[in-house]
């Protein structure tokens, strides 16, 4: 079992949850992700680590509630204990040591980029974030982005935060500022993924997606995840998570993302009613 | 062995004897039952049906059934304590050789094994080896009271075993009782590996594979889950910790057709498929918080036992037609031959000769037709088998919304990429320097199993585990323990 050391919901709907696992924390690097079981014969879903503390052994996870798995994690308290976390999986981020690099997150993909901005900026890259979301209430972190990136900017559909729109006005964004990124990394949902590699794909420089699809094992076993990139099949969990964007068939990951959602809705809503909702 | 032999051996049957050529029955559900639920088909052999199939075991002076036996069962031995009704006394027989008797007796392809080796064989009625083994077992564990084997007293070494499936159970279970401390290694939640993510309860019921694993842990091997090698510890990091490692990792990718749409949505590949069901109990749905598709019109593409519990799953989740689907004819289908039969029993429709060449998807991305095209047999290939050739201009179609991709898998491929030092064939498997020692290319560290020698058996994967244990407990003690008949005639 791996004891839950902190929960804490960082805007509605996205929670943090610190776990103490000492043996993944020592192994983690950024851009790796965790398989999680919220309670026994629960579903086995992977999911990005936002941060770690090798000396106190623990691994932050920042997760949005979606379904009835993250549900149950998010109803979780400190002091409960969750039976699965297995990892670090995947392959870590490719870090650039110089040069400019843009990163543009979104949801719970700020917080898995808050360890690859910390990376690049350690080995000497000069990091521009950009924050993406609804509304600037569902921003978080741009104090601990702040403190690590050269510049961040925020992009807000309402305009209630930073420049309004969405990622379609980066192109704009970078010709203003006059910023050349040698790099784009992207983490967050795969509509932001999709969108952010289509609108910078014509920089010509390769724009790293963090893929989300579908895991069962995430140890290379089961082959759920695999996804088409640059026409040819791949595995997330162990050829990934991350790709060039600009050669992942977004389409099809689109639908194969959404296979169960069907299903997902009706165990929602015998969740709800089973809680009297 | 030669023909010629095999008929001096059948030479040495007792005279005396009346032969009694009535294979005995083994009760199972009904299909038109059994198709409705996940409990296991087969009911197992009653005390009376076990001791008089039992009986008619000749009791050969040179027994052939043991050199087909790939962990070197005495198999007269324990079927002549069954005959006398010494049930304790079979199940410690067979134990002394096999550490899983429950499993092997249920998944073990017996009819190419030991029972094609029976001299009743050539009477076409080969003794039922497979189902006294099973019987065996279960009696044991009906009594409530599993016994310990002799165990050889703390020799102070430390062995790690990565993967709990039969390889690693057979290691494990074989170090323990010779005084090594084993820590077993999983990396999914569950041990046990294929026997516990891969055949479906009806067919090998978990709380089998969960009493095997309690036997292992009474023998003082500790088994720790969600424990990913190579990733959440380095081989570097556990070779500093341990004097031993074998790695029993397994299955890896699975294989595809490489025909368009097979990413579409209703395609699965027969892992996930399995995974989804067995390990991650999908069929309870929506007991079970993992969702799942009951999909009405179901292809499975391949011929093996894989397929065969693919399909038998898709019977029982309720689909309306399954079909089999395999380009060589019914000769060359590579399942045993009982689960085959009981797939048709259950409805299932076998398409031989008939080779998927397209998946069609809706505008969503879901699957909603096959395109096969009809096959004929030519000249044998490098198998031996007859090639299977295209009939030009015999594409057809089927409305279809879901294929399940059962073709085999490449061996996992997680702790050779990130141990560049292990050094992997070809094939993708962990190179073995000798398979009479399972040693690989890494100092201090072993691998067997379908990881070393591509997908295989239990049974394969349960010898090649007895091979290493031997090696590794050579290496660590230097005592040579003696190699076992079958794997003196095989190799």
């Amino acid at each position: 079992m791996f004891k839950v050391v902190k929960m804490e919901r960082v805007v509605p709907n996205i929670h943090l949850m610190e776990v103490e696992a000492p043996e993944v924390a020592e192994q983690m690097q950024p851009g790796q992700f965790v398989i999680v079981r919220c309670a026994e014969g629960g579903e086995r879903i992977p999911l990005s680590v936002a941060d770690w503390d090798r000396k106190a052994g623990t691994v932050s996870i920042v997760f949005l509630e979606v379904g009835v798995s993250t549900g149950k994690l998010a109803r979780l308290k400190a002091g409960d204990s969750i039976p699965t976390l297995a990892g670090p999986l995947g392959n870590p981020t490719a870090i650039a040591s110089e040069g400019q690099v843009l990163c543009v997150a979104g949801c719970y993909g700020i917080g898995s980029m808050f360890p690859i901005v910390r990376a690049l900026h350690e080995a000497g890259a000069e990091v521009t974030v950009v924050l993406e979301a609804r509304a600037g209430f569902l921003l978080y972190w741009e104090d601990r982005m702040s403190a690590l990136a050269k510049r961040v900017f925020t992009i807000t559909r309402d305009g209630s935060s930073g420049q309004r729109g969405h990622v379609t006005s980066l192109p704009e964004m970078l010709r203003q500022t006059g910023i050349a990124p040698r790099q784009v990394i992207v983490n967050g949902c795969t509509f932001l993924m999709s969108q952010t590699s289509k609108t910078l794909g014509g920089l010509g420089v390769p724009v790293t997606v963090s893929l989300n699809p579908i895991m069962i094992d995430g140890t290379g076993m089961c082959g759920v995840c695999r996804v088409s990139v640059g026409g040819k099949m791949k595995f997330a969990c162990v050829d990934g998570p991350d790709f060039d964007g600009r050669e992942v068939d977004w389409t099809e990951l689109l639908a194969r993302r959404k296979q169960y959602m069907d299903e997902e809705a009706y165990l929602c809503h015998r969740a709800s009613s089973a809680r009297g909702v | 062995m030669s023909p010629g032999l095999e008929r001096e051996r059948g030479l040495t049957m007792p005279e005396k004897k009346k032969l009694d050529l009535e294979r005995r029955e083994m009760p199972k559900q009904a299909p038109h039952i059994r198709r409705h639920n996940f409990c296991e088909v087969a009911h197992g052999y009653t005390a009376e049906l076990a001791m008089a199939e039992a009986q008619r075991c000749l009791v050969c002076k040179k027994p052939p059934c043991i050199v087909g036996c790939p962990v070197d069962n005495d198999i007269p031995g324990f079927v002549q304590r069954i005959a006398e009704g010494d049930f304790a006394g079979a199940i410690r027989k067979l134990k002394e050789t096999n550490c899983l008797p429950a499993i092997a007796g249920r998944v073990c392809p017996q009819e190419t094994q030991c029972e094609v080796k029976c001299n009743l064989e050539k009477k076409k009625a080969p003794m039922a080896i497979g189902r006294l083994e099973r019987f065996a077992a279960d009696w044991e564990a009906a009594q409530g009271q599993v016994e310990m084997p002799e165990m050889r007293p703390p020799t102070g070494k430390k062995v790690a075993v990565v993967g709990s499936g039969p390889a690693g159970v057979t290691v494990a279970g074989d170090l323990a009782k010779l005084g090594h401390k084993v820590v077993m290694y999983e990396a999914l939640h569950e041990p046990g590996g294929v026997l516990t993510y891969g055949i479906p309860e009806f067919r090998l019921p978990k709380q089998i594979v969960r009493r095997e694993i309690d036997y292992i842990r009474k023998l003082g091997v500790e088994v720790v889950c969600n424990y990913v090698v190579g990733r959440t510890k380095t081989m570097e990091q556990l070779l500093s910790s341990y004097d031993a490692i074998f790695l029993g990792t397994g299955a890896g990718l699975p294989w595809f057709l490489n025909i368009p749409g097979e990413n579409l949505c209703g395609v699965y590949s027969a892992n996930e498929y399995l995974t989804r069901m067995n390990l991650m109990r999908g069929y309870a749905y929506p007991k079970s918080s993992i969702p799942i598709k009951r999909h009405r019109h179901v292809a499975v593409i391949g011929g093996g036992n894989v397929a065969m519990d693919s399909a038998r799953t898709a019977v029982r989740l309720g689909a309306e037609e399954v079909y089999i689907i395999y380009r060589r004819s019914q000769q060359e289908l590579p399942a045993r031959h009982e689960e085959a039969e009981n797939a048709e029993e259950e409805g299932v429709v076998f398409k031989y000769l008939t080779l998927p060449v397209r998946l069609i998807g809706d505008e969503d991305g879901w699957l909603k037709e096959i395109e096969c095209i009809r096959m004929e047999l030519g000249e044998p290939d490098a198998s031996g088998r007859r090639k299977p050739i295209e009939v030009p201009g015999s594409e057809f179609r089927m409305p279809m919304d879901a294929v399940v991709v059962a073709l085999g898998n490449s061996p996992n491929p997680l702790i050779p990429s990130c141990t560049p030092e292990l050094k992997v064939t070809e094939k993708g498997t962990i190179f073995v320097s000798d398979f009479a020692t399972g040693k690989t290319s890494m100092d201090r560290v072993w691998a067997g199993g379908d990881v070393a020698t591509g997908a295989a058996t239990v049974i394969m994967a349960m010898g090649a585990g007895r091979v290493a244990a031997r090696s590794i407990h050579e290496y660590l003690t230097g005592e040579k323990l003696a190699a076992t008949t079958s794997e003196v005639t095989n190799s």
